[in-house]
């Protein structure tokens, strides 16, 4: 591989140019400590533990696949995994469906429009604690939304969803919707903005009707933007703690635990590294087998000129 | 990098029908009351008295509105044992987030520099895998980070989690400053080549002040991400530096009798106040920087 590496040079530099790569090669050692340091020997090292016995502090004596083993016998884990994909799936959804909404209603040319910007996308600059303390409030159930609508006279209005562990993570899912749509808008807009006038033109000399237009013509081209905000959204599925931590704590029950979460109570509080580190490999997996090849042809290989 | 403009609509023209126009606006309209409550109700109820909160009126505006509750989040709320406010916290993030930002940038700015410009052997390997690790969960990499910041006594202490936001805002800042970097015309670093200065003046002298408007973005991104960052604070600054969010979180947790709401929202306004500034003073900066974070080469 490191030969093919060295031929992505941007221009190629004579040989006397050698002399001067060690001030390059020094500036670069904080980022091959971090890059190899951190990112290979600890994601490595995480790995290897998982493979082990260790308890509070790490131990080498191997076991195999025995934790990962404990782990899918684990009902927290599995209600963790399944929570995960039901709210993955359910926020990549609602956030690119909303976004996109949100940008083409924006792009009609209409009044106010950077004062609508603004408010779509401030949730974003809001850590997740905030979002998930603000949630919380106003879906407490005596005193939050519930209870003003049902004052308003509609007595058998429900919106107290923290409080059942069946509509929990629904509760969780809107204030993520809340915060993060925004993001998918701005990226949005900036798409469609991007996309050459002339397709319009086009479209309505062939008297294309604007809906038609933007499902079969603009939202094809808008593939990039796309995946874009799907990757973002999606590691910041698989990352998923503070917002937890602070709307539902995982509860009630074990209905919003949440893989991140599981992680992080079995390597503090339940001193269980092995288990930990297994169930963190099994969170790294998705993100190596989809993030790992694509990083590889965008930034690694070198390219063909 | 991939500028975004946001000047001018590009989309169909608006049809002439007041029907479609007023379907735009009813949209608009009830999505920016649905991204608004959230903000209302944290600010009306901040200057709310208890009993006056306990009448159920979520929506209603203060009665005899007052900033009580604010000052009592500041400087007398209970974060777990003490009770000095979510101040401690407030100075606490302020302490963390100066260095992580400036260290982060210099170290990020000095990597994209070397990669468009002095390509070694492996740089672009060394860059992927610094790039694969900003998508790498922290959960992955906290234990070895814990056992070695415990090794070298730094667990639990400011440079501790000051060097912990530095590795983990290394990734995105590399890639931000690589690409707006490789994004200046070559000539300029060949013709100061022939000039003969060196890897270090043409960064300090000519990269450097060419770099004002990707540097103002990383602040932004950076900022933001620090100040809002609550599972790195929580498990590595220590007791005595615990961030804003996680005082805030303590805030809201420790419940002694009464949950006082008023005070519980305060202090998340007080939470949300630096980074709602950034954005709202930022504006197309703060969009260029998600962009950025969106990773688009």
């Amino acid at each position: 591989m490191e030969e093919t590496m060295a031929t992505s040079v941007k221009a190629s530099k004579p040989r006397r140019a050698k002399r001067i790569q060690i001030s390059s090669l020094i500036a670069s050692v904080p980022m091959a400590v971090v890059a190899i340091g951190v990112f290979v020997v600890c994601v490595g090292y995480s790995v290897m533990l998982s493979f082990t016995k260790s308890r509070l502090f790490p131990n080498f004596k191997w076991v195999g696949f025995d934790q990962y083993e404990r782990l899918w016998g684990t009902s927290r884990w599995l209600v963790s995994v399944e929570n995960v994909f039901l709210y993955g799936v359910l926020f990549i959804a609602l956030c690119l469906v909303s976004g996109f909404f949100m940008a083409v209603f924006l792009d009609q040319k209409v009044r106010f429009e950077s004062g609508f910007r603004t408010l779509f996308l401030y949730p974003y600059a809001m850590s997740l604690v905030v979002t998930g303390l603000v949630w919380q409030w106003m879906m407490e159930p005596s005193l939050g939304i519930q209870n003003v609508v049902q004052r308003m006279g509609w007595e058998s209005f429900e919106f107290a969803p923290l409080v059942s562990s069946e509509y929990a993570i629904y509760g969780v899912l809107i204030a993520a919707v809340w915060q993060s749509s925004g993001l998918v808008m701005a990226l949005m807009l900036a798409g469609l903005r991007g996309i050459d006038g002339e397709i319009w033109k086009a479209a309505r000399v062939d008297g294309i009707p604007t809906w038609k237009t933007y499902l079969f013509i603009v939202l094809p081209m808008m593939r990039p933007v796309m995946i874009t905000s799907v990757v973002l959204l999606a590691v910041g599925v698989v990352r998923v703690y503070d917002l937890i931590v602070a709307q539902t704590g995982g509860g009630p029950g074990m209905a919003t635990e949440m893989p991140a979460k599981f992680v992080i109570d079995y390597i503090t509080v339940r001193s269980n590294v092995g288990l930990g580190m297994a169930a963190a490999t099994m969170m790294l997996l998705p993100v190596l087998l989809v993030i790992g090849p694509w990083i590889y042809r965008e930034y690694v290989r070198p390219t063909k000129h | 990098m991939e500028q975004i403009q946001l000047t001018g609509p590009q989309g169909p023209k608006p049809k002439k029908t007041t029907v479609s126009r007023f379907g735009v606006y009813a949209f608009l309209f009830s999505a920016a009351i649905f991204f608004c409550i959230p903000l209302y109700v944290m600010l009306v109820t901040s200057m709310k008295g208890m009993p006056e909160i306990r009448l159920g009126e979520l929506f209603a505006l203060p009665g005899d509105p007052n900033f009580s509750a604010w000052v009592k989040a500041w400087s007398e709320a209970c974060t777990g044992v003490e009770c000095n406010g979510i101040q401690a916290g407030f100075w606490n993030s302020v302490k963390i987030t100066i260095p992580s930002v400036a260290i982060s940038i210099i170290l990020g700015s000095l990597n994209g520099y070397a990669l468009s410009f002095w390509r070694f052997k492996g740089s672009n390997l060394l860059f992927g895998i610094l790039l694969f690790g900003a998508f790498v969960p922290f959960q992955v990499v906290i234990f070895p980070l814990i056992i070695f910041l415990r090794e070298t006594g730094l667990y639990g202490s400011l440079a501790g989690i000051i060097l912990i936001h530095t590795i983990f805002g290394m990734p995105i800042m590399t890639l931000l400053f690589r690409n707006y970097f490789s994004s200046l015309p070559d000539e300029l670093f060949k013709a100061a080549r022939v000039d003969g200065a060196n890897f270090w003046q043409i960064f300090l002298q000519i990269m450097m002040p060419l770099s004002i408007p990707v540097t103002v973005v990383a602040v932004i991104l950076q900022t933001t991400g620090i100040w809002n960052d609550f599972l790195l604070g929580l498990i590595f600054a220590g007791r005595e530096n615990l961030p804003m969010t996680v005082q805030l979180n303590n805030i809201v947790a420790t419940t002694f009798g009464i949950r006082e709401y008023n005070v519980n929202m305060a202090a998340t306004i007080l939470t949300a106040l630096v980074p709602l500034a950034i954005y709202l003073l930022s504006g197309k900066y703060f969009v260029r920087g998600i962009a950025a974070g969106a990773v688009k080469g």
